[in-house]
């Protein structure tokens, strides 16, 4: 399949009084469609800094981003962002949560909405559109901020962290259940995610990241001999160890 | 058997819930007659202590004195429009305090480069006691109302735009963010994020604000008016009725108590309305 994206040596700098910090230096890779990739390195390594260029949030100092759309199109695809948080607004409803997407890009169209209605239906919240989100549970919650990133029907999803916040037993279950939710809405996706077991048992493609200035030190394409579908069949598939193991000497011997 | 058992717990919650709701109650009453004992035995104290000459009744007053001379000033001096008088100029002084600060530090949001360079006059002037610049007030403006809403004014503004500037920073910036990733402009994430987030700091200095405007009304009145509570009290210390200066001061302790009982409704709804 094509990439739908290309990095190409991007480089960014953060600039203070103290001196110039590099934090990301000649990082290229492609993304491509429906794929689901993720970016693993040591904290503070500038992982978030990418996701930012990635994102648009920041214009990257070298490099460029190519687009290579498959109907030859030039336009950057539609990216949806998920915070470490859910950020859900205690002083909106969940319905009126979800729907701040649209109201901030006066999209509120009648096919828009009717979007929303079948992810709040598909996603069990129908019966909590006007809860509070803190009536939610943590993974209602995050499902709850994944209808607001997907009513704007993104094509390009990025995961900071997503389920950091969450606790270890919700955090599994949350983790598959999303992916699952964005496999099934036919996204391609980036995860940032510190938790190697995480990485391994959701991507199809994992990037390991050095230290600061972070470079591409290894990619690794991850192919798993699933049992079931259950969350924990990834991490019980034979291959598994052996990735976390690659992953862990990655990490943890610098150069 | 064991549908009994539960049954019986069941019993046994409620019962532990009921003496929960009874415990609560009691508590509350006890507070409200605490409050309530201590202010008759105050005024019983007053009282008495003024019969008995124990403090002289001239420089002191006596409850009966003042009850006496509220229902004089009722009927000869107006006391209801000099009481009118001082509400109004307190509740315009204080709309417009919420109005200029809201304005300000909402600019002061906008452009940070703006709030850094006005940092050091907005302390200044915040510390600044307000009361020393009445006289100047007076030949600027006259004696009048514009004179006393002015001074009003001046008390409360700083501290507020200051408050409600520190408000709006304290706003998660990952929220801020999360406007911006969903597409949304600086103005978007101030209307949807910033200021519903800020609502608490807003009514709780709100609270603050709306005695200051008392404070700087009275301030006002001492100096430049012929009508309001505070031109009574001055009054009656230049002609000696005592009386009147301490009804008049009474008088103000219910002001200020039923304005921050009011701002504590209002509080009441929105945060009802927000379940903030």
């Amino acid at each position: 399949m094509q990439n739908i994206l290309e990095l190409k040596n991007i480089g960014y700098s953060y600039h203070s009084l103290h001196g110039e910090t590099k934090a990301l230096d000649n990082i290229s890779f492609g993304v491509r469609e429906g794929e689901f990739i993720a970016i693993v390195g040591p904290s503070g390594c500038g992982k978030s800094t990418l996701l930012s260029i990635i994102a648009g949030l920041l214009e990257p100092e070298e490099g460029t981003i190519a687009v290579n759309n498959p109907d030859g199109s030039l336009h950057y695809p539609k990216i949806g962002y998920m915070l470490q948080k859910d950020h859900l607004f205690e002083w909106r409803s969940v319905y009126r949560n979800v729907i701040l997407g649209l109201e901030l890009n006066h999209c509120m169209t009648k096919e828009c909405l009717e979007t929303v209605e079948r992810l709040l239906t598909d996603y069990g919240l129908d019966k909590f559109r006007d809860k509070r989100p803190s009536e939610l549970s943590g993974g209602m919650k995050q499902r709850a901020a994944l209808i607001r990133t997907l009513a704007l029907e993104p094509q390009l999803l990025l995961l900071d962290e997503p389920f950091s916040a969450l606790d270890y037993q919700t955090r599994l279950f949350v983790s598959e259940d999303i992916c699952r939710l964005i496999r099934a809405a036919g996204k391609t996706m980036i995860i940032i995610t510190h938790d190697l077991s995480e990485a391994i048992s959701l991507a199809d493609r994992i990037i390991v990241l050095s230290g600061r200035p972070a470079i591409v030190k290894r990619e690794v394409t991850v192919n798993l001999t699933l049992a079931d579908d259950s969350p924990l069949a990834a991490r019980n598939a034979p291959e598994f160890q052996g990735y976390f193991n690659m992953l862990w000497e990655e990490l943890t011997h610098e150069h | 058997m064991n549908t009994k058992r539960r049954k019986r717990h069941a019993c046994a919650e409620l019962t532990r819930q009921e003496e929960f709701m009874k415990n609560h109650r009691r508590h509350h009453h006890e507070i409200a007659s605490w409050r309530t004992i201590l202010f008759v035995l105050f005024l019983v104290l007053w009282e008495i202590s003024a019969d008995l000459k124990w403090i002289d009744s001239f420089f002191f007053a006596s409850p009966s004195r003042v009850a006496r001379c509220f229902m004089e000033l009722l009927k000869s001096k107006s006391l209801l429009s000099h009481i009118g008088v001082t509400l109004f100029e307190t509740l315009f002084s204080f709309l417009l305090v919420l109005l200029f600060s809201l304005l300000v530090s909402t600019l002061l949001w906008y452009s940070g480069k703006l709030s850094e360079i006005l940092e050091p006059y907005l302390v200044v002037l915040n510390s600044l006691p307000k009361s020393a610049l009445a006289p100047l007030f007076i030949v600027w403006l006259g004696t009048g109302t514009k004179t006393i809403i002015v001074a009003g004014i001046s008390v409360a503004i700083f501290g507020s735009i200051i408050s409600f500037y520190t408000g709006f920073q304290q706003v998660d910036e990952e929220k801020i963010t999360l406007i911006y990733t969903l597409g949304g402009t600086r103005k978007d994430a101030f209307y949807r994020v910033v200021l519903p987030g800020s609502i608490p700091i807003l009514l709780s200095t709100s609270k603050v604000n709306i005695g200051l405007a008392l404070v700087g009304v009275i301030i006002g009145e001492f100096l430049a008016a012929r009508r309001g509570l505070g031109y009574l009290i001055i009054y009656g210390s230049q002609v000696f009725q005592l009386d009147m200066v301490i009804t008049s001061i009474i008088v103000l302790c219910v002001i200020a108590l039923g304005f921050y009982k009011s701002i504590q409704i209002i509080e009441h709804q929105i945060k009802k309305r927000f379940t903030i």
